[in-house]
């Protein structure tokens, strides 16, 4: 017994899969560019500083993935690539870092050291730096291979594609010190 | 290669130096009591046959289940008779308490905060005894050997930003 309101239903849907196939559009094309311009924040604070440098070297050419250019503010960067040890006191610094990095941004550690503490198991060192801040992509090893460095970055590039980016309505943004605009 | 401090040394403080052998590497290294050691560096300082114008290294050492537990070590070296020598204090653990050498040579500064932080020895007059590596928070001193292996502590917040050109802590209560 078709009524009126049993087709309603159908017209939904079907804005919804519109919706959806715009977002997947926007999605695709807006990973498709965010993965192929990693500017990365350098957090180094050891040794594995020297197989980084290797990394963005000619020889293996972080440029090739499109993560070339290390940006020394974190304002300006969108990876943050923590290299090396990072002990208890440098733990909220690292935190600072990482909340002045502007959204989308996403995080590598790399080595052991930053991943897990690696063997330094002692009272100094803080045991991975995910007890801070929130990991994309870990990379093993002490220090890393360039290759390994760079399987992960493209491990990060897929992670990148793969991110949905969701149509929402559009709001008027709170301005600092002023009532928030309601229409 | 400083028989002639050890010499020199056992000869003017009978009472407060003894026990000097000569340690690997050919360092004279030499026992020295714990209230006398800022006359005696201030001695191998000023003599001019000693003239020892540099501590270039500090140090503590824990001895658990010895008695007494410490020993605070200076070396000391002469950059103009190129001569080395090894003082040996040795500090129970109920009065860990020690003169600080500051005053003789202002590079001990970090040395004795370095002691402070990780074995807890006090040195009296020093002029900004605070911890050297470790936060403030930190409860224990981690190169005591009765230290948990495995002791982990809470993290803690950052600090304030008072002196920017400075870095943090410059302005502590305890410096001012
Ligand atoms: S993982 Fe190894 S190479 Fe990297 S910072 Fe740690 S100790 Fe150094």
């Amino acid at each position: 017994m078709a009524s009126e309101h049993d087709s309603l239903p159908v017209i939904v849907t079907r804005k919804d899969e519109a919706l959806g196939a715009l977002q997947q559009m926007v999605s695709k094309s807006l990973g498709w560019a965010r993965k192929y311009s990693l500017f990365q924040y350098p957090f180094v604070t050891a040794c594995c500083g020297m197989e980084y440098m290797t990394v963005g070297a000619s020889r293996y050419d972080l440029d090739r993935f499109g993560a070339a250019l290390p940006r020394f503010s974190p304002r300006q960067a969108d990876l943050l690539m923590v290299t090396g040890t990072v002990n208890c006191r440098q733990a909220p610094i690292l935190r600072r870092v990482w909340e002045s990095i502007a959204e989308p941004k996403w995080v590598v550690a790399f080595g052991v050291c930053a991943s897990t503490g690696g063997f330094y198991d002692n009272y100094a060192t803080m045991q991975g730096i995910d007890r801070v801040i929130p990991v994309d992509v870990y990379i093993p090893g002490c220090p890393p291979r360039p290759e390994q460095v760079i399987d992960g970055i493209i491990m990060l590039q897929a992670k990148i594609q793969g991110q949905t980016h969701k149509i929402i309505e559009r709001k008027a943004l709170p301005i600092a010190g002023r009532e928030p605009y309601e229409p | 290669m400083a028989k002639v401090v050890i010499d020199a040394l056992l000869a003017r403080f009978p009472r407060i130096a003894a026990d000097p052998y000569q340690g690997p590497g050919g360092d004279d290294v030499v026992f020295v009591r714990k209230d006398q050691i800022v006359e005696v560096c201030r001695f191998l300082k000023t003599d001019p046959g000693m003239a020892f114008n540099m501590a270039p290294y500090i140090t503590a050492v824990d001895y658990l289940g010895q008695e007494p537990r410490f020993e605070v070590v200076y070396n000391l070296y002469s950059t103009s008779l190129n001569h080395r020598v090894r003082l040996r204090v040795k500090v129970p653990e109920g009065d860990a308490v020690l003169p600080s050498v500051c005053g003789v040579w202002r590079g001990a500064d970090w040395f004795e905060r370095y002691c402070y932080d990780m074995y807890g020895i006090r040195f009296t007059d020093h002029p900004d005894l605070r911890r050297l590596f470790m936060y403030d928070e930190f409860v224990g001193h981690p190169l005591r050997k009765d230290y948990p292996l495995r002791g982990r502590q809470p993290l803690v917040k950052e600090r304030e930003l008072t002196e920017p050109y400075r870095g943090p802590g410059a302005a502590s209560p305890d410096q001012a």
